[in-house]
């Protein structure tokens, strides 16, 4: 019988060296003679473990990690003895569904990534995949979305508006060319989730939109990828044909009448075309700017047809859903957040990854008990959530409720669930001037406050860190932050306050201020 | 290829490709530019002739975006990650340090700051060409520029 082993194909794990040791595993079976079956999967999102070698075993799948390519000769060789399954070995792991890390995660959404290789559409069903929409085609359009609803899953693209009255909405219109737009711009730094599934599950999101389109009668579906991710743009065009050919995608989807067909389109190093209306203006081959609501996308979005765009995440949720029932799904997380989120562990800290657990698990507990605190082992100095235009948070506010309510009222938000951890070296002020440089950067020019005040607002951090008129520097930047916050359009211009003063106002010393 | 008549038959290919779909000019400059390294200016006429559009539209949708280049780029092109978790664990040094070795390297090399690989937990990231590099550091880095450079 042939050893079989997993190892993951997902582009961060490739970053530290995934592929070298998959050319040493494949040299090494052909020196040793060892019947060795290497398969390719998704990460498990325990990216300090990375590369993770897996072994199929009768007790479950084993694990070794990190592995370099150096270290597989001497796994190999573990491998050929008899019960390796105890293996001596310095990177041995043991059973990987034993990691406390996963072991203590909730993972629905990312139930297959790492576990199924992504393009095996077989590998796919025969863990649960296409459930969702075999049910959704006997349910039809109104209790899909009727199901969604129930399930209170929210956006989570960072807005977190219900996805369900979306849904209904474009649904509702009348006419006969509708859309599905699924946002894959995954701009927000510290995030990497809609990464992992696009290139460990591509099917659970294509399913995902089949059934919005079921759901809405929309009739061609596009998918707006950064082109910072060319892995998740292959992987999907790839499963895009494999449902095509199956009659999961095409002109009558399983004989079911409903038509819908799939795009791929490539985004171009732009932050502001993650807001829906500029990805909307992106995909008809325009500028990024963002537009005036209303109207609505529902109502009129790609071309001036009704669009339903959601996140990746939000799209992926919903096989499961509908496969697993709408009342499980809401019964999970806490007061108006239901079901999980994928939170992204990232930055300066020991064990960065994906944790997936219902709303309402303590910013503690991901920072200390599944991440372990800082990676340089220096004292924790605050996190910032939601990306590049959400909060800090310092050592106070860990006990914080990870969910959208109890973030507001702290002052932060959940964005899209990234959590960027960072030590006591760093500087707040820099920060702080980081966040207006990148609005000025990302700004897509259309309000005076956004493409101007940032500018001025990062040449007046540079006067402040200098040391000149700290008060009334502090001041100007008080005053920039509350014209940003008016009187933008949208939420570049007019969250990048958040940042900046949430750091002057739990760091005041930083900014050469008495504490 | 002709050197003065760099790709001149590529933008009417490349636009067929895509039906001379006005709403694909991303897809159509990604395309180009994969082909050429950069988007010629001398090109642009001939694309925009292909989708029925302005020139001008083409060349603000070039300026808006990032990705697209209107000079040649070097051969080996870095970009290293600027974003707050990359920050968290020192990528303002290897920009710095990558912005001197780039200088040296006689146009070998060139590198751009970005906002994020979606590699946050295995900062600091870069990307050199399609490759993704994670736990980026100087040594690393170094390696990978003196390579480039030879
Ligand atoms: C500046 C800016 C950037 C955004 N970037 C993204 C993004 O990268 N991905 C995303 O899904 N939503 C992003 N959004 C939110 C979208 O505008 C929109 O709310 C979301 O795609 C809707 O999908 P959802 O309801 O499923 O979250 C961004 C918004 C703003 C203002
Ligand atoms: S706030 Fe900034 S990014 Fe948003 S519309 Fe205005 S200028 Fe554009
Ligand atoms: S912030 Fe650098 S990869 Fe995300």
């Amino acid at each position: 019988m042939s050893i079989v082993l997993y190892l993951p194909n997902d582009s961060a794990a490739i970053s530290v060296g995934a592929d070298d040791v998959a050319k040493e595993i494949l040299a090494q079976a052909k020196n040793t003679g060892l019947d060795i079956k290497l398969l390719r999967n998704g990460s498990r999102g325990m990216f300090w473990l990375e590369p993770l070698l897996e072994v199929v075993t009768k007790a479950g799948r084993i694990g070794f990690g990190p592995v370099s390519p150096e270290e597989v000769g001497g796994i190999v060789d573990a491998l050929a003895k008899e019960n390796f399954e105890n293996a001596d070995h310095a990177k041995f792991l043991g059973l990987v569904e034993e990691i406390p890390y996963l072991k203590n995660q909730q993972r629905i959404t990312f139930k297959r990534v790492g576990i199924i290789e992504p393009l095996n559409l077989e590998d796919y069903q025969k863990h649960g995949g296409l459930e969702g929409l075999k049910k959704a085609l006997t349910l039809g359009s109104e209790k899909i979305v009727e199901e969604v609803l129930t399930s209170g899953l929210r956006g989570r693209g960072g807005a977190g508006f219900p996805a369900g009255i979306k849904w209904k909405t474009v649904a509702a219109q009348t006419a006969k060319q509708k859309y599905i737009c699924c946002n894959a711009d995954e701009g927000d730094s510290g995030t990497f989730a809609d990464r992992m599934l696009m290139e460990g599950d591509p099917f659970c999101l294509l399913e995902g939109m089949i059934i919005a389109a079921i759901a809405t009668g929309a009739n061609k579906g596009l998918i707006y990828v950064r082109s910072e991710y060319p892995a998740s743009i292959k992987t999907l065009k790839n499963a895009i044909n494999i449902l095509e050919k199956s009659n999961w995608l095409g002109p009558d989807i399983d004989g079911s009448g409903h038509g819908f067909e799939i795009e791929v389109r490539r985004g171009a190093g732009s932050y502001v075309c993650g807001e829906e209306s500029a990805m909307l203006e992106s995909l008809e081959g325009k500028r990024g700017q963002v537009k005036v609501k209303p109207p609505i996308p529902a109502i009129s979005g790609l071309f001036g047809k009704p669009t339903l765009v959601n996140n990746v995440l939000t799209l992926a949720s919903v096989p499961m859903i509908l496969a697993d029932g709408a009342k499980a799904y809401r019964a999970l997380g806490r007061d108006k957040s239901h079901g999980t989120q994928a939170f992204q562990l990232a930055g300066n800290i020991k064990h960065g990854g994906l944790v997936e657990l219902a709303f309402g698990v303590s910013l503690r507990e991901l920072i200390e008990d599944f991440g372990e605190g800082t990676k340089s082992e220096k004292p924790f100095k605050c996190a910032q959530l939601g990306g590049p235009l959400g909060a800090y948070v310092n050592e106070e506010m860990l006990d914080l409720s990870m969910d959208y309510e109890a973030l507001a009222k702290g002052g932060a938000m959940l964005g899209h669930g990234g959590i960027v951890v960072f030590d006591e070296q760093t500087d707040m002020a820099k920060m702080a001037r980081f966040a207006f440089e990148f609005c000025a950067i990302e700004s897509c020019g259309k309000c005076t406050p956004c493409r101007i005040g940032s500018v001025r607002g990062y040449e007046t951090m540079d006067k402040l860190i200098a040391g000149e008129n700290v008060d009334q520097n502090l001041e100007l930047i008080e005053d920039l932050c509350a014209i940003l916050e008016e009187s933008s359009l949208c939420a570049m211009g007019g969250l990048t306050p958040l940042p900046v003063r949430s750091a002057i106002k739990l760091f005041p010393k930083d900014f050469g201020l008495e504490g | 290829m002709d050197k003065n008549n760099v790709g001149a038959d590529l933008p009417k290919e490349i636009c067929a490709k895509y039906q001379n779909n006005r709403h694909a000019l991303i897809e159509i400059l990604h395309d180009v530019q994969e082909e050429l390294g950069y988007i010629p200016e001398a090109l642009v006429p001939e694309i925009a002739d292909q989708l029925n559009v302005t020139r001008a539209h083409i060349n603000g949708v070039i300026s808006f975006y990032e990705d697209f280049k209107t000079a040649p780029i070097a051969n080996t092109h870095l970009k290293i990650c600027r974003g707050e978790a990359c920050q968290s664990m020192g990528a303002d040094a290897l920009i710095e340090q990558a912005n001197q070795l780039t200088a040296q390297s006689q146009g070998k090399i060139s590198s751009e700051p970005v906002y994020c690989l979606g590699n946050c937990a295995l900062a600091p990231a870069m990307m050199a060409g399609e490759k993704l590099i994670g736990l980026l550091d100087e040594k690393s880095l170094s390696k990978i520029i003196k390579k480039a450079g030879q």
